[in-house]
């Protein structure tokens, strides 16, 4: 089966009923498969007129306690962070898929790239957190679909599976399990204000039709809801909390695999290079390589760096100019080296060798 | 044993729908692993394009095809290419009518395009004729899994005409060696 239509088969697993988008390469697999497969699960699939408008129905669907997706790529992904900082901003579960291609613009619409990964994180304005997640095979991409839906029903979040053409279009064996775990939003109290978060920071979800009365708004609001526009200490107590639910909970969201804890050069992968690494890690058996793969990328789990306790450099194969790579700096001591490729092709592991060797 | 196999020729031949159904045959039918990738461009039909399958029986980590084993060229571009330099080891497919050029590696000729279009009927189907031929010249997956792949991954009402496409193209290769 092809990523994108595991994809597809791992929203459904999940319990999405809502499907709104507009095709787009190398996404469009996604919606040709929600479009065949929700009609018969009662679910509704729009093709919409564009990507801004497709999120946007995304969120009211998701306000009627729908589980709701969206896919897209480059261009209409850069068209969806208007409203990306509405479903931040509004607490709205959401999953946007992105089947990353070559930018900027409409760039290389057939090929495959990992350069939207800081606007997945920072493309809308104003301070945010979102979560993230990027899948390396096809199996993962069903996977990692359905634990993106839990992930943001649970903290209330816009989640975002970050695929890329390779993955998205590659075609391996899928194994559908007979059931999934799935994880419901948590409702709000009747008598609660619909805002009000508990300590975990994330309110109850008043679904539309269920008898709440409640006021959405994307302008700085209080706990009932209302606009508090010039309230300076409402919008910094937002804000910090819509930060704060995603951002303490790194450990308990963090997804990762490491490989070799004890090396001193170490791998850091996410997505297809992810593919490239373990042909490498597998070709040269004798050798010490170490490896981490981030399934969930955002929140960064910069604890997951300390699993590896004698490197001496991390070595990030990205298709992109170092995104990552720049928020591990941040993180660590240990040198960082990024090995970047453009082009809309998988590194080959000749060149994550000839980097392995000089970072001797 | 890994092996890699590269389709190519242009849109509308069917290049990535044969290493689709070549990939499903190997990882559904034969107990394999597979990994089937494409290039193409942003044009419906006409333009280049190439698609390739790995498989193995062990899981396959790296997904793309480094150096092909095996080559089936559907057209003059895609063998200037991918096919003009192919290793003196591999084995190649090559449709006479479409391409000029000759590897160095052991090639047979195999007038797909013709065939399908003269002796089947339907020009569509040559990308199936390829297909038939590959697995009688290499024995890359068995033929009871090739059919099932086949069948599994045509419109229905096509089936008769499909089947009727593999088996020529494993009788083109028979009928060479004779």
């Amino acid at each position: 089966m092809q990523g994108n239509t595991a994809c597809a088969e791992g929203a459904l697993a999940a319990g999405c009923r809502f499907f709104a988008g507009y095709p787009i390469t190398p996404s469009t697999e996604v919606a040709e498969h929600m479009a065949v497969k929700l009609p018969k699960t009662k679910g509704v699939f729009i093709q919409m007129e564009d990507e801004i408008a497709s999120i946007a129905a995304v969120i009211g669907a998701s306000w009627t306690g729908a589980r709701a997706m969206t896919a897209t790529s480059g261009p209409g992904f850069s068209l969806m962070m208007e409203n990306i900082g509405y479903a931040a901003m509004t607490e709205t579960p959401c999953v946007i898929v992105n089947i990353q291609r070559g930018g900027p613009s409409t760039g290389q619409p057939t090929l495959g790239a990992q350069g939207d990964m800081l606007q997945c994180r920072f493309g809308s304005h104003g301070d945010y957190s979102i979560i993230a997640l990027s899948p390396a095979s096809v199996q993962e991409m069903f996977e990692l679909t359905v634990k993106a839906f839990n992930l943001s029903e649970r903290y209330r979040v816009p989640t975002f599976l970050m695929g890329d053409e390779i993955i998205g279009h590659m075609r391996e064996r899928l194994t559908i399990p007979d059931s999934v775990e799935v994880i419901g939003r948590k409702k709000l109290d009747p008598g609660t204000m619909p805002f009000k978060a508990g300590g975990d920071d994330i309110p109850g979800f008043p679904v539309f039709g269920e008898g709440y009365g409640v006021h959405v708004t994307g302008l700085t609001h209080d706990e009932r809801g209302y606009p508090a526009t010039t309230n300076p200490k409402a919008h910094e107590k937002l804000v910090m909390r819509l930060v704060r639910k995603v951002e303490s909970a790194r450990k308990e969201i963090a997804d990762y695999r490491v490989t070799s804890p004890d090396a001193e050069q170490v791998f850091v992968s996410y997505g297809a290079p992810t593919r490239t690494v373990h042909q490498v890690l597998h070709d040269r058996p004798k050798e010490e390589i170490g490896h981490l793969q981030l399934r969930v990328v955002w929140p960064f789990p910069e604890f997951a760096l300390s699993e590896f306790p004698e490197a001496k450099s991390f070595l990030v194969p990205e298709m992109n100019l170092g995104q990552m790579a720049r928020e591990m700096e941040r993180h660590t001591d240990v040198p960082v080296i990024p090995i970047p490729k453009l082009g809309g092709e998988l590194h080959t592991p000749d060149e994550l060798v000839r980097a392995l060797e000089g970072s001797r | 044993m890994r092996h890699e196999i590269r389709f190519s020729g242009f849109g509308g031949q069917g290049i990535i729908l044969a290493a689709v159904i070549l990939g499903r045959a190997a990882a559904l039918y034969n107990g394999k692993y597979a990994v089937q990738t494409q290039v193409y461009g942003p044009e419906a039909r006409g333009g280049a394009s190439m698609s390739s399958v790995v498989i193995d029986d062990e899981p396959i980590l790296y997904p793309e095809v480094s150096v092909p084993d095996t080559y089936v060229i559907m057209s003059r571009e895609g063998f200037e290419r991918y096919g003009a330099k192919a290793p003196k080891e591999a084995v190649m497919l090559i449709d006479p009518d479409m391409v000029e050029g000759r590897p160095e590696c052991t090639f047979h000729e195999i007038p797909a395009t013709s065939e399908a279009r003269n002796t089947l009927g339907k020009v569509i189907v040559a990308n199936i004729v390829m297909l038939g031929a590959l697995v009688a010249a290499t024995g890359i997956v068995s033929e009871d899994a090739i059919e099932k792949a086949v069948l599994d991954s045509v419109p229905k009402g096509t089936e008769k005409l499909n089947m009727s496409a593999l088996r020529r193209g494993m009788e083109l290769v028979r009928e060479k060696k004779g």
